[in-house]
C-alpha cells in the first residue's frame, strides 16, 4: 500500500511545522525520516495517521485520503507514537486484546494474532505482567506488538529505539527489517546510524521542508562532489611530499594527519587523484603504504543540510 | 456531513463504544476505585438512612425519601472522583493519541467513557435495592415514587458524569478535573437554588429551573415531569458535546 503525501502543510499558530511537503513511499520500502528535533518529523507522521488534520494538502494511504476517509486510513496503519504511550495498569495480553478489538480483528482470529505478536515480539514471559512492571525495552516491544496486531499494511514508527540499550536496538532493528519486507514502513529518528542500518531510503527534513531524499549512497554522492583520500607514504619528508603532491593537477589541498607520513588529500570537484598520486609515488620511489578513499559520513551530510545558516 | 448511518454502521459504532467502555469499567475495578466507591456509597447512604437520628424510622411512613436525599449528596461528591481521570489521565500519559489513531471516532471515546461510569454508578445504585425491599416489608410503599426516585438518581448521575467528563477533558491533571467538576457541579447542585431564593420574578424562575434539586426533589416524591427529563438530558447532551469539541481540538 503506497503512501502519497501531497503539499502537506501544518501550522502551529504562525509557525509552519510542516511546510508544503510532498513525497511518495512505495510498498516494501522502509523510509527513514531524519531531522533535528522540531524539524517536523512527528507532525508529518501524525498527519499520516490522521491524528492531525492537515491545514493544506492531503495524505493518501492506499486509496483513502486522511481528509475524507480518516477511519479507513486508520484501519490500515499500525502506529507507534513518540514516547510510546501505553495503559500502564493493563496486563500485556489484555492490552493487546483491547487494541485488536478496536482494530476490528475478527473474533475467531484475535487469540491467534495475540499469540503471534507475543511470539514475534518476544513477550512470552511477560504476557501476564502489567505493563508498568516492564522495563523500557519490553514496553517498546509491547508498543510494536500493538502496532502490528491487526497486520497493517503500513507501519509508522516514531523514534522506535529511543531509550533502548544497544542489544535491544539491534533486536528492534532486525524486527523492523523483517516486518518491512512486505509492508510500507516509515520510521523517524535523529540517530543517523540507525536510519542507515534499517532504511532503504532516507528523507532529511529541516524546518518543515525536505532538504534531501534518496538512498544513503545517493545522499553521499550529492552532498559533496569532492573525493577525499587518506594516503600514507614512507621515505619522504613531510614538506617535500606536500609540495610535490600539490603540483598534481587534480589535487586541491593536502593536509598532514600525523608525523608518521599520513595525509588527507582533497581533489578538485568531480576529479579523482588516485592514479596521479600512485604515479607520483612510483616516479619518486616513495613507498605508498596506504591509499584509501574516505566516505563522507552521513553525519556530515546531515550537519551540512540542517545547519542554520 | 454525516448522513443517518445504516443498521450495520450503528452496530459497528456501538461496538467500538462498548470496547472502550468495557476497558474503562475493568480499569475501575482493577484499580479498586469501583469497590471503594461502591462500599463508601453503600456505607454513607446506609448509615444516614438507617442509623442516624433523622433516619427512616422517624418518617412515620414507609418511604425512601431519606435515602434519596442522602444519595443526592453522596453521588455529587463521588462522581467527580470517578470522572476526574477519564480524559485527564489519557492526556497526561499520551494514550489519547494511541486511542484516536485507532479506527475510533472522538464521539465513541466520549460515549464509551460516559457509559462505563454510568454503568458503575448504576451498579452502586442497584445495590441499594435491598433498602427498597426492606422498607416495602415495613409498611405500604408508594412504588411509583420509589421508581421515579431511582430514575431521578440515574438521570442526575448521568448529568454529573457528563459534567465531570468535560471537566476532565481540558487538562492533563486529575486534580483539576476533580475540582472543576465539583465547581461546575455545585452551581447546579446548590448555588442556583440559593440564588433563586434571593431573587424575584424572572430570575427566580430561571435559577429555579437551572437548579438540580428542584427537578430531583419532585422526582423523588414520585412526580416525573417532562421538563425534568428535558433538564437532565440537556445537561448530559451539552456536557458530552462540550467534551467532544475539546477532544476534537487535538486534531488541530
Amino acid at each position: 500500500m503506497d503512501i502519497v503525501i501531497r503539499n502537506l502543510t501544518k501550522k502551529y499558530g504562525a509557525q509552519r511545522a510542516v511546510d508544503d511537503i510532498s513525497f511518495t513511499v512505495k510498498t516494501g520500502e522502509i523510509l527513514g525520516f531524519l531531522g533535528p528535533n522540531g524539524a517536523g518529523k512527528t507532525t508529518t507522521m501524525k498527519a499520516i495517521t490522521s491524528y492531525l488534520i492537515p491545514d493544506e494538502g492531503d495524505v493518501l494511504v492506499g486509496n483513502y485520503s486522511v481528509n475524507k476517509d480518516s477511519q479507513e486510513v486508520k484501519k490500515s496503519i499500525g502506529y507507534l507514537p513518540e514516547h510510546n504511550p501505553l495503559y500502564l495498569d493493563m496486563a500485556v495480553i489484555d492490552y493487546l486484546r483491547f487494541v485488536a478489538e478496536l482494530q476490528g480483528v475478527s473474533k475467531d482470529k484475535i487469540n491467534g494474532r495475540i499469540l503471534e505478536m507475543i511470539d514475534v515480539c518476544g513477550l512470552e514471559a511477560e504476557k501476564h505482567k502489567k505493563i508498568n512492571e516492564l522495563s523500557k525495552g519490553y514496553r517498546q516491544r509491547v508498543g510494536l506488538a500493538q502496532a502490528l496486531i491487526h497486520d497493517p499494511e503500513v507501519l509508522i514508527l516514531d523514534e522506535p529505539t529511543t531509550g533502548l540499550d544497544p542489544n535491544q536496538i539491534v533486536e528492534i532493528r532486525e524486527l523492523i527489517r523483517k516486518i518491512g519486507r512486505e509492508k510500507t514502513v516509515i520510521l523517524s529518528s535523529h540517530i543517523l546510524a540507525e536510519v542507515e542500518a534499517t532504511c532503504d531510503r532516507i528523507i532529511i527534513i529541516n524546518r518543515g521542508k525536505i532538504v534531501a531524499d534518496g538512498t544513503s549512497e545517493e545522499l553521499r554522492k550529492h552532498s559533496q562532489g569532492k573525493e577525499i583520500l587518506r594516503v600514507t607514504v614512507e621515505g619522504v619528508e613531510r614538506d617535500a611530499f606536500i609540495r610535490e603532491a600539490q603540483q598534481v593537477s587534480t589535487v586541491e589541498q593536502v593536509d598532514p594527519l600525523d608525523d608518521e607520513g599520513s595525509y588527507e588529500i582533497q581533489s578538485r570537484p568531480d576529479l579523482s587523484s588516485r592514479k596521479s598520486i600512485f604515479a607520483l609515488c612510483c616516479e619518486k620511489n616513495w613507498v605508498l603504504t596506504e591509499l584509501t578513499p574516505i566516505q563522507t559520513k552521513l553525519e556530515d551530510i546531515f550537519h551540512e543540510l540542517t545547519m542554520d545558516r | 456531513m454525516r448522513i443517518i448511518p445504516g443498521p450495520q454502521k450503528i452496530d459497528r459504532f456501538m461496538k467500538q463504544i462498548w470496547i472502550i467502555a468495557r476497558r474503562e469499567l475493568k480499569s475501575f475495578f482493577d484499580s479498586l476505585m469501583a469497590y471503594i466507591m461502591i462500599i463508601a456509597f453503600l456505607g454513607f447512604s446506609g448509615f444516614f438512612t438507617w442509623l442516624y437520628v433523622a433516619d427512616i424510622f422517624f418518617q412515620g411512613q414507609a418511604s425512601l425519601q431519606v435515602f434519596f436525599s442522602i444519595a443526592y449528596w453522596t453521588l455529587f461528591f463521588f462522581i467527580p472522583a470517578l470522572t476526574m481521570g477519564l480524559l485527564a489521565e489519557e492526556n497526561r500519559s499520551g494514550t489519547i493519541e494511541l486511542l484516536l489513531t485507532k479506527p475510533v471516532e472522538d464521539w465513541q471515546v466520549v460515549l464509551g467513557k460516559f457509559l462505563a461510569t454510568f454503568l458503575l454508578i448504576a451498579i452502586a445504585i442497584g445495590l441499594t435495592l435491598p433498602y427498597y425491599i426492606t422498607v416495602a416489608n415495613i409498611g405500604p410503599v408508594d412504588h411509583g415514587a420509589v421508581i421515579s426516585g431511582y430514575v431521578g438518581l440515574l438521570l442526575m448521575s448521568g448529568s454529573y458524569i457528563a459534567i465531570g467528563l468535560f471537566a476532565s477533558s481540558f487538562s492533563n491533571n486529575q486534580i483539576v478535573g476533580f475540582l472543576a467538576a465539583l465547581f461546575i457541579g455545585i452551581m447546579f447542585h446548590w448555588i442556583f437554588g440559593m440564588i433563586s431564593m434571593n431573587f424575584g420574578g424572572f430570575f427566580a424562575d430561571l435559577f429555579h429551573f437551572l437548579s438540580t434539586s428542584s427537578h430531583f426533589d419532585s422526582m423523588s416524591r414520585g412526580v416525573i415531569d417532562f421538563t425534568d427529563l428535558l433538564y437532565f438530558l440537556s445537561i448530559m447532551v451539552i456536557g458530552l458535546v462540550a467534551t467532544e469539541s475539546i477532544l476534537s481540538k487535538k486534531h488541530q
